[in-house]
């Protein structure tokens, strides 16, 4: 070996075509998920009991009658896959800012007792004071922000947020899933297929009227939560650093907070709390990204990748018909223990 | 992640709890006159009330073994009801006290840690793939089941740095609770004649109780019992710490295994004639603890009884605020339990017992 001292490049140009390559890296992943999420999409349109052709689905969706397609594929399909991608990309979206917010991918919002609120709420609302549409979705974030609000008043009386934190959500959580429980076994004579969904969240039988608010919702709060990404990322360096950039904390996190709930609450209240979808979509769209910038768009592409696949795995690949929630639910809940694992096994304080 | 609860907030004096200690022994004896005062007027209470009303003289003449009128025929099916919720709540609270004494964890309930949930699944993998049918398989595959998800469990609580503390052995428990949750769904949900009863494997009730039900796990449940109240003087070996209970002659691993078997025996056995129902373990000894001190010769009795009272209380209470329709008990716990796990989470000291 020749130990010839080679003088260092230019660092500055080193750093220049790092970022070039990493934000190329970026784009390309964003890219190739988003038009994933547009294949399966469109796959989900066509596979069904019957196959309809891609021009056949084309022309229904563009409002042309055709036999036969016209109400299987404008009826049933279109409004169940647009809901599988509105609900995947507001679990996503949701999920991955509380992730970065409190710095801690086990705070999502699933596994800490804010979906299962807004779905204990939801299915209260139709129950008991026979509410549908809009009403629903309101009442579903109401609470849903209670339950923010509760376990921000619980859990950071000591000034952290940590594995307390977590632990207080999965008991409010189990609170959340027994009031559901609750109301539906009030319902007496209730079905099971409609248990399900509230219990572990369903695309089954989406119709139009549940679909349209959770899609304005999206289109309203997903612009709030993408303008707030370089705050976010800020706020990951601590409060402290955070403020010292120029951030104002607080006010970055009531918006999020808010924009994020009321993305779940929405979606939760058109599909029931799809089991897992916000807590996967923020690792796998790390692990996807790397290190490069925010994880709120990929994150977002991801969760909605997530349920169109999951609905598509329940539907037809199983043999027999499973909600959308038990295909995520057997996905994620073994990769929440793979991150405790992780975790525990890093020496992490957990 | 901060390591809040080793860590005092700064100021803070060192914390000087009281703590239940010992009591003396008539404040133990009075306590215990009460409990039984109180199990006694629930158990009554539980065969009167219910979503139809029913007169006491039908009560009394349904008790002499008569069931002429449709009064006296609904408490004839109060009764087994309420001796397995009796049962199955004195198995799940002694259960949460040995496990609590076993693991040195105030978090520690075989709901939380996920044990119930590891006897339902098995129940239901028995039944959807391998076609048990005789009540005494079933019991077998559902404490084989507690068995294994108590071993995964304290395996994954206990990686990494500092063994098995409170809030990792929680964690980890809470989420295999999640991740056999789905599972138990998504085998039984294929299944028609399974999934009619789907929400009794993930939600525990005391509803379709009988006596013969109830017979195929008595022999289970008596070992059980007879193992975790005679492993009370190894508890409280184990309770001054490892060391120095093999310094005072405890084969610690021996009486730790053996206090283990036990609960696994009475919480794998409740779960498979009820259904898993959570938080009862992990309530009842916090609230035995303030009654009757730390002492396991007492604690572990009183926690049997204090656990049977609660099961039967929320039972009554699933039945009166949704008449004429009726909550299961699982439901009711978890809405008790929920709460107080949160406040046992809360508060500073949590990882020391």
């Amino acid at each position: 070996m020749t130990a010839v001292v080679t003088p260092p490049p230019s660092s500055v140009d080193a750093v220049a075509r790092y970022r070039v390559r990493r934000a190329a890296r970026r784009r390309l992943v964003i890219t190739v998920l988003a038009v994933l999420v547009v294949v399966v999409f469109a796959a989900s349109l066509m596979i069904g009991r019957t196959f309809y052709p891609p021009g056949d689905v084309i022309r229904v969706v563009l409002g042309q009658e055709v036999p036969g397609a016209t109400f299987t594929v404008g009826r049933l399909r279109l409004p169940r896959a647009v809901l599988a991608v509105v609900a995947g990309l507001s679990f996503g979206l949701a999920g991955v800012t509380f992730q970065t917010m409190l710095r801690n991918a086990l705070a999502s919002p699933d596994v800490i007792g804010i979906t299962s609120g807004a779905g204990a709420a939801a299915v209260f609302a139709i129950v008991f004071l026979g509410w549908s549409g809009t009403a629903v979705s309101v009442t579903a974030i109401l609470a849903a922000l209670g339950v923010a609000l509760v376990m921000y008043g619980l859990a950071f009386t000591d000034g952290v947020v940590g594995t307390r934190l977590i632990l207080i959500g999965i008991g409010i959580a189990a609170m959340g899933r027994s009031v559901t429980s609750y109301v539906l076994s009030e319902a007496g004579a209730w079905d099971f297929a409609e248990a399900l969904r509230w219990l572990t969240g369903s695309l089954n039988g989406s119709t139009w009227e549940a679909t349209v608010p959770a899609l304005v919702a999206l289109v309203v709060l997903a612009p709030v939560l993408l303008a707030l990404t370089r705050q976010l990322s800020a706020l990951q360096l601590g409060d402290d650093t955070a403020s010292a950039l120029g951030i104002r904390v607080d006010r970055t996190r009531v918006l999020a907070i808010v924009a994020a709930v009321g993305l779940l609450a929405f979606a939760t209240a058109a599909c029931g709390p799809i089991a897992f979808v916000s807590f996967l979509a923020g690792p796998i769209a790390a692990r996807i990204v790397g290190p490069n910038g925010s994880l709120l768009v990929p994150a977002a592409l991801v969760g909605a990748l997530l349920v169109l696949v999951a609905d598509l795995v329940g539907q037809f690949a199983l043999g027999s018909r499973f909600p959308v929630g038990v295909v995520t639910g057997v996905l994620g809940a073994p990769y929440l223990i793979y991150l405790i694992v992780r975790t525990n096994r890093a020496g992490g304080s957990l | 992640m901060t390591q809040v609860d080793t860590v005092p907030a700064p100021g803070a004096a060192p914390a000087q709890r009281p703590g239940p200690v010992r009591r003396p022994g008539s404040v133990r004896v009075l306590w215990l006159l009460v409990v039984v005062a109180v199990l006694a007027a629930l158990l009554a209470a539980s065969v009167a009330v219910g979503s139809r009303a029913v007169g006491w003289s039908e009560i009394l003449a349904a008790l002499g073994g008569s069931q002429e009128t449709i009064g006296e025929a609904a408490v004839t099916k109060r009764i087994p009801r309420t001796v397995l919720a009796a049962v199955v709540g004195a198995a799940l609270g002694l259960s949460g006290a040995v496990m609590q004494g076993v693991t040195r964890n105030p978090l520690a309930d075989p709901g939380v840690l996920g044990i119930n949930m590891g006897a339902s699944l098995a129940v239901v993998v028995g039944l959807a793939w391998l076609g048990l049918s005789s009540a005494t398989a079933i019991v077998w595959t559902a404490i084989l089941g507690a068995a294994l998800a108590a071993v995964f469990v304290y395996a994954v609580g206990s990686l990494g740095r500092g063994g098995p503390t409170p809030l990792k052995l929680a964690l980890a428990g809470t989420a295999t609770s999640a991740a056999l949750v789905s599972f138990v769904t998504a085998v039984a949900l294929p299944r028609g004649d399974i999934a009619e009863s789907i929400q009794s494997w993930e939600i525990g009730g005391v509803g379709g109780a009988s006596f013969r039900g109830l017979g195929s796990v008595a022999p289970f449940l008596v070992v059980g019992f007879a193992v975790s109240l005679l492993s009370a003087r190894a508890l409280n070996s184990l309770a001054l710490g490892d060391e120095l209970a093999a310094g005072l002659g405890e084969r610690v691993v021996l009486a730790r295994g053996v206090a283990a078997l036990g609960s696994v025996l009475l919480c794998g056995a409740a779960t498979a004639i009820a259904g898993p129902i959570g938080f009862v373990g992990l309530v009842v000894p916090h609230v035995c603890r303030l009654l009757v001190g730390v002492d396991h010769r007492w604690l572990l009795p009183f926690t049997a009884l204090t656990g049977a009272c609660l099961l039967i209380a929320s039972d009554v209470l699933g039945r009166i605020v949704a008449r004429p329709d009726e909550i299961d008990v699982g439901i009711i716990t978890a809405l008790i339990g929920a709460p107080f796990f949160i406040y046992i989470v809360r508060r500073q000291k949590v990882r020391e017992l």
